[in-house]
């Protein structure tokens, strides 16, 4: 395997890896919360990225597959009574199998008109799944406690979730990396730079195009089922929350799209800071920064968007040549 | 059944017509220069607002506080493009879709952090209630309706026999040959974007005076904007008062054979499958 030789790869999934250890060795309950966000989001943002970057179809809605994943498992869970992992698989086979159908439909429009519908269908799922009285409608559903003991107690299982979140965001580092180099996504490439003269060059856009779409959907039902199996709630307001699904693009586009690492670095500074912008206390014209933390925020993505549109890494690799052989 | 239907009816079709002025001001922008306004909510409920302020704070008619109002986001919108969308006007979608969104994320958190969550209403009832046969309306919500209806009106003479009107069209139909025989474009694309986002201002102040509204309303009725746009057809003004009318028509009659929540599950459904078959629109000519 040449692949595993390649820095592009050993790189992302180091830091991934690191990331992940460290709460483990500091064992502190607010550090691990911290890390779990920012795995969660390195694992959304780099299955976001197989649609967006690398075949440059901008969906508004991708938080969809998350919560459509998570509404899945929790039934399973909830109701059947099943076991987590064969629940969050099928969280992610539901996501999957969706994804396939809405794809076929929907990946025929182009640029803005796509934009548009990925927006139309999350929120019609929103407001289909509010009308679903077996998934507990407007309310949504309440896992009951007990279940937490066949996992060890509610301390073990955040610690389970925890490790179950960091081995999806290994997969989706690793996942992203072999598609961009392989044949396949250098067709996504190809349809990111102009779809019609990629299927003059032998390119099936539109295979190619539903594959990306499924592939950029099962690991975020995966991740649904385990984050709303952590909450314990599930609700359609937090599941197909259209404001998560813009945070991904702003870490996608922060990074670089259409890179390797570019997610994963965005992921971690966008949470980061969050975090701290939230817990800050300096003010600005007389506003504590807490309390606009939206709007500064908003002014970073701006600036990102106007002067840096390829992303921080992105960057980097348009400055040197070694940078470029380094980092994917 | 017949006076609740027809009540429903006279109640979609003159909220509808608000929800159509909102709707041309996003399709006016996406057919000048191909953007969609992701902050047009926000801009919508900075409308809300003014109207709110101008009425609770200085006792003004509600209805001529618009003028002002219009004529703020004429100036919020013209500084928008400047300084969020001129850079990305011919960069790939993504990019001014987060440009416009980040401007969005800006206004609602500075308006979040100044104006709370917290519902307010222009109390402005002292018109009364016309009744006519079986269906009663507030006044507030003819005069809104008719408000609406001149701004279309106006809108329609302005972009069809004045000069500057003229060069927005122009500049809608090609930019590049319209810059060849000296339209301004640049000037003129910052001018389309006020336009567009003083029509989002009065809708939102049309709305403030019938409803009760937050500084986070505004995204709801941006997304009905969007089901609205589509359904008249990308780009085209007369087509929004249309889709506005449809989208006024469903909320106004569905509710009265079914359960409310279904409402928007048929709105997102119709949108998302006249984004595939007719993605012209309702009215729009076939391609």
């Amino acid at each position: 395997m040449k692949a595993w030789r390649s820095p592009g790869l050993w790189i992302p999934l180091v830091i991934v890896v690191i990331l992940a250890a460290y709460p483990a060795l500091t064992d502190k309950a607010s550090t691990r919360e911290t890390v779990f966000n920012v795995l969660l989001a390195i694992g959304l943002a780099s299955s976001l990225n197989i649609l967006l970057g690398y075949t440059g179809y901008v969906s508004f809605g991708h938080i969809v597959f998350f919560g459509l994943g998570g509404y899945a498992g929790f039934y399973l869970i909830d109701v059947l009574g099943w076991n987590l992992l064969p629940a969050a698989l099928v969280g992610g086979a539901v996501a999957g199998s969706i994804a396939l159908l809405l794809g076929l439909a929907i990946l025929r429009l182009r640029g803005a008109y796509f934009a548009l519908a990925t927006i139309g269908i999350l929120e019609a799922m929103k407001a289909l799944v509010i009308n679903m009285d077996f998934l507990g409608g407007p309310t949504g559903m309440e896992l009951n406690f007990q279940v937490y003991k066949d996992y060890g107690g509610a301390g073990q299982m955040l610690w389970t979730v925890y490790w179950a979140v960091a081995a999806i965001a290994l997969i989706a580092v690793f996942l992203s990396f072999n598609v961009k180099l392989s044949k396949f996504g250098l067709g996504l490439m190809a349809i990111r730079e102009d779809e019609d003269a990629a299927e003059v060059m032998g390119v099936v856009a539109q295979r190619a195009k539903a594959y990306a779409y499924v592939l950029s959907a099962i690991l975020p039902g995966i991740l649904g089922t385990l984050f709303f199996f952590k909450q314990g709630v599930i609700e359609p307001g937090s599941a197909f929350r259209l404001h998560m699904s813009i945070e991904l693009l702003v870490m996608v586009m922060l990074g670089g799209a259409g890179t390797v690492l570019g997610p994963i670095l965005g992921a971690g500074v966008y949470q980061v800071l969050r975090v701290s912008l939230l817990t800050s206390d300096v003010a600005l014209l007389g506003l504590r920064i807490r309390d606009i933390q939206l709007a500064v925020a908003g002014l970073l993505l701006l600036l990102i968007v106007l002067f840096i549109p390829s992303g921080a890494i992105g960057w980097l690799r348009s400055r040197s040549n070694v940078l470029r052989r380094v980092l994917e | 059944m017949v006076d609740t239907l027809l009540a429903s009816l006279t109640d979609g079709l003159l909220i509808g017509v608000v929800y159509g002025i909102a709707a041309m001001g996003l399709t006016l922008i996406f057919g000048v220069m191909n953007v969609i306004n992701l902050a047009h909510g926000p801009i919508m409920a900075l409308g809300m607002f003014g109207v709110y302020l101008l009425f609770t704070q200085f006792g003004m008619n509600p209805y001529l506080a618009l003028i002002p109002v219009g004529f703020f986001g004429l100036i919020l919108g013209i500084v928008i493009y400047a300084v969020a969308v001129n850079r990305v006007i011919d960069a790939p979608h993504l990019s001014s879709l987060l440009a416009t969104f980040s401007v969005n994320m800006i206004i609602i958190g500075l308006g979040t952090a100044l104006f709370t969550t917290t519902f307010r209403n222009v109390d402005y009832s002292s018109l009364g209630t016309l009744t006519l046969g079986p269906i009663t309306v507030p006044l507030t919500r003819l005069v809104s309706a008719l408000a609406a209806l001149l701004v279309t009106g106006l809108l329609y003479l302005f972009l069809q026999r004045t000069r500057l009107g003229k060069y927005v069209r122009a500049v809608a139909n090609n930019r590049t040959s319209a810059g060849l025989v000296g339209i301004p474009s640049t000037r003129v694309l910052a001018f389309s974007f006020g336009l567009g986002s003083a029509l989002a201002t009065i809708a939102g102040g049309l709305i403030a005076i019938s409803l009760p509204f937050t500084i986070l309303s505004g995204s709801t009725y941006e997304l009905k904007s969007f089901v609205i746009v589509v359904l008249g057809g990308l780009g085209n003004p007369v087509g929004a008062l249309i889709g506005g009318l449809v989208l006024g028509l469903i909320e106004g009659v569905v509710p009265v054979f079914m359960k409310t929540t279904w409402v928007p599950v048929l709105e997102y459904v119709l949108f998302v499958l006249i984004l595939l078959v007719r993605p012209q629109g309702l009215l729009g000519a076939k391609r």
